[in-house]
């Protein structure tokens, strides 16, 4: 904080620009780019808003940045804001965090009483206030555009972009969101210098990144790790690995946007193109590990089945889309598909993926589209032989479906 | 110094065509007859970009975008027929039909549906995903019009013309995802509602979800075209 009073906004701007800093809600876009967007942009009042909508499966990131150092945040959103131009912020959380609420709302009170937040902030001219706002549970708030809305009172739908919300965002005004990690990195970045943050990490993808480890592995939990480092040290040096003697078969990343690695891709150095070019993404941290008692047609079908209730309607590809992939994915995992079912999946996952209208969509056929990349075999063993590999889907583990493949689910599963 | 340019020029399908630089390509384009399907838009209304029957390529550029809100730029190549685009609106289509309940030979607007005639235009000749037929209620409870949930496409152009238009905000949308649905006030039924009974709704609608009572077994036409003429005379005052 007090480092403000030496440096002008334009050169916070640049010394974020420097470190190499990325969005770590998912996107991976360039923090320093953002903040300078939003600083050139004509139109006033600004706001800073920071997005605390952690919605993925397994993903705790941002709960325990909040529920543990929520100063560090605050004072995060208070240099963007003195960076921007900004006199407003609105910190959304989502309601499911009670603790994380509480805790920032005494850091907040505080804050202000210490001089931090308010007028005159350390006896500057710069003034800035945060205010709460809770989110109502659901997922597609987490996309910056329905954010917004909720936090304009609306329905939290997407609306289409451009314009983005750095040119128009809250009640039209330019808006810069980010992150509860992104804003978290912001103070050490300043206080140790770009070079310290860009020290760290691969080429593009700079600094340190939280991962919750989740699954069938020894070790769950959150893990900070330098980006560069490959799935495996994380996945068995850090988490220890598969427990109880089965074998690793894939990794989630991404959340339900997502995709499913596996054991060849173990090697892959984290960092966000790596992992989207693997067909996959970064998103906001979430890892799964998946044994070999994991089926994958039915991983998918759960991350699709979240997608579908998570959707919020507007568009059609994604509200009508999904739950024609769920019916796909379930009779795919009943042993009742045929190959035509099957292409008609992927037609409809190219389909989705081009013409939703936001994030949700264009990322929810990633879980079946890399798992049919990495394990189509298994796809095809439901389909040709009415057989789920894992003894996982209702087509062997119930007597009732299919009654033949059923003797040698027992075969499987010894 | 750059003077103030407000005129742009592009191309619509190889075709050079000038525009103002507030306008969007699908003014564009339908001002100079190249037709862009639609079905949530409607001149007058506030645009959503829900229907994604709209989306365009623009050369140089992978992504697809929604010419209803897309604004025109000076040397833009805007390609509005391709064989990925008429795949993509094809199958969206497909899930408009077979999310719900669409059996045009017993509906109310048969000949007169917007989902019908864009089916036709777009060569729809059959629907490969198996249909949901959801079980949906049908409101009868307003004196003059009726809500057959069964053939709504949730276009959203109900609830804009009621709240934007009209400034009522009768309409609005419940629930998520595939349990979406239009309502009248709190989900209370449309007859005892704060409906204005302007029957503005009902007009707009593009298929036989909203409609007139009384046009049931004779043809209903509707009649949206008034929209604009009312915001040029409100605009006028």
């Amino acid at each position: 904080m007090r480092a403000l009073t030496e440096l002008d906004p334009a050169a916070v701007v640049d010394q974020i620009a420097k470190s190499g800093l990325r969005g770590r809600g998912g996107g991976g876009y360039p923090t320093g780019l953002k903040w300078g967007t939003v600083a050139k942009a004509t139109g006033s009042p600004k706001y800073v808003i920071c997005n605390g909508d952690e919605g993925d499966p397994g993903a705790f990131m941002d709960r325990s940045v909040l529920e543990s150092d929520p100063q560090r945040v605050i004072e995060g959103m208070a240099i963007a804001a003195y960076a921007v131009g900004a006199s407003k912020g609105y910190m959304y959380v989502r309601a499911e965090y009670p603790l994380a609420v509480s805790r920032l709302t005494t850091s907040l009170r505080e804050a202000r009483r210490s001089g931090f937040l308010g007028n005159n902030i350390c006896g500057t001219p710069f003034n800035f206030d945060i205010e709460i706002r809770l989110g109502a549970g659901a997922f597609v708030c987490g996309e910056e555009t329905a954010l917004i809305a909720s936090i304009e009172g609306k329905r939290g739908t997407p609306r289409p972009r451009p314009p983005y919300p750095a040119v128009s965002g809250l009640w039209n005004c330019p808006t810069l969101i980010n992150n509860v990690e992104t804003f978290a990195n912001v103070a050490p970045i300043l206080r140790n210098g770009p070079e310290w943050f860009a020290s760290m990490g691969t080429e593009r993808s700079k600094g340190t990144k939280v991962f919750a480890l989740t699954g069938k592995i020894t070790n769950t939990g959150l893990v900070e790790i330098p980006m560069g480092m490959s799935l495996r040290e994380i996945i068995f040096s850090i988490g220890g690995g598969v427990p109880d003697g089965h074998k690793f078969k894939a990794v989630q990343t991404g959340g339900p946007s997502g995709g499913c690695l596996p054991e060849e891709h173990l090697d892959l150095n984290i960092s966000y193109d790596a992992l989207i070019g693997a067909g996959s993404m970064m998103g906001s941290g979430g890892m799964i590990v998946m044994d070999d008692t994991s089926c994958m047609v039915n991983v998918a079908r759960f991350f699709v089945e979240f997608c579908m209730t998570e959707s919020c309607g507007k568009c059609i590809p994604c509200r009508a889309g999904t739950a024609q992939m769920y019916e796909l994915l379930t009779k795919i995992c009943n042993g009742e598909a045929t190959h035509q079912d099957l292409d008609l999946l992927v037609d409809l996952c190219d389909v989705i993926k081009n013409t939703s209208l936001c994030g949700l969509g264009q990322t929810a056929p990633n879980p079946v589209l890399s798992t049919l990349r990495y394990f189509r075999d298994e796809y095809i063993e439901h389909i040709e032989n009415h057989r789920c590999p894992a003894g996982v889907c209702a087509c062997s583990a119930n007597n009732a479906k299919p009654p033949e493949p059923a003797a040698e689910l027992v075969e499987v599963q010894a | 110094m750059s003077t103030a340019v407000d005129v742009k020029i592009l191309t619509i399908d190889g075709v050079d065509v000038s525009a103002r630089q507030d306008q969007t390509v699908l003014d564009v384009a339908r001002e100079n007859n190249i037709f862009i399907p639609t079905l949530c838009h409607l001149e007058g209304l506030t645009e959503v970009g829900a229907c994604r029957l709209c989306l365009v390529e623009i050369k140089g550029s992978q992504k697809l975008f929604p010419a209803c809100v897309l604004k025109v730029e000076e040397g833009m190549e805007v390609i509005t027929k391709s064989d990925r685009l008429l795949h993509y609106r094809r199958t969206i289509l497909e899930l408009l039909f077979a999310e719900r309940n669409h059996v045009c030979p017993v509906c109310v607007a048969n000949g007169s549906c917007e989902l019908q005639s864009m089916a036709q235009s777009q060569g729809l000749t059959h629907v490969r995903l198996p249909y949901r037929n959801p079980k949906l209620p049908v409101d009868l409870s307003h004196e003059r019009f009726a809500a057959d949930h069964n053939r709504c496409i949730l276009c959203s152009r109900c609830v804009r013309v009621c709240a934007e238009i009209e400034g009522a905000h009768v309409w609005d949308i419940t629930g998520r995802g595939i349990d979406c649905r239009v309502i009248t006030d709190l989900d209370d039924p449309w007859g005892s509602s704060t409906c204005t009974r302007c029957g503005k709704c009902v007009q707009v609608c593009p298929t036989g979800a909203l409609f007139d009572k009384s046009k049931v077994g004779v043809p209903h036409p509707k009649y949206p075209e008034f929209l604009p003429y009312l915001n040029l005379m409100r605009d006028g005052q």
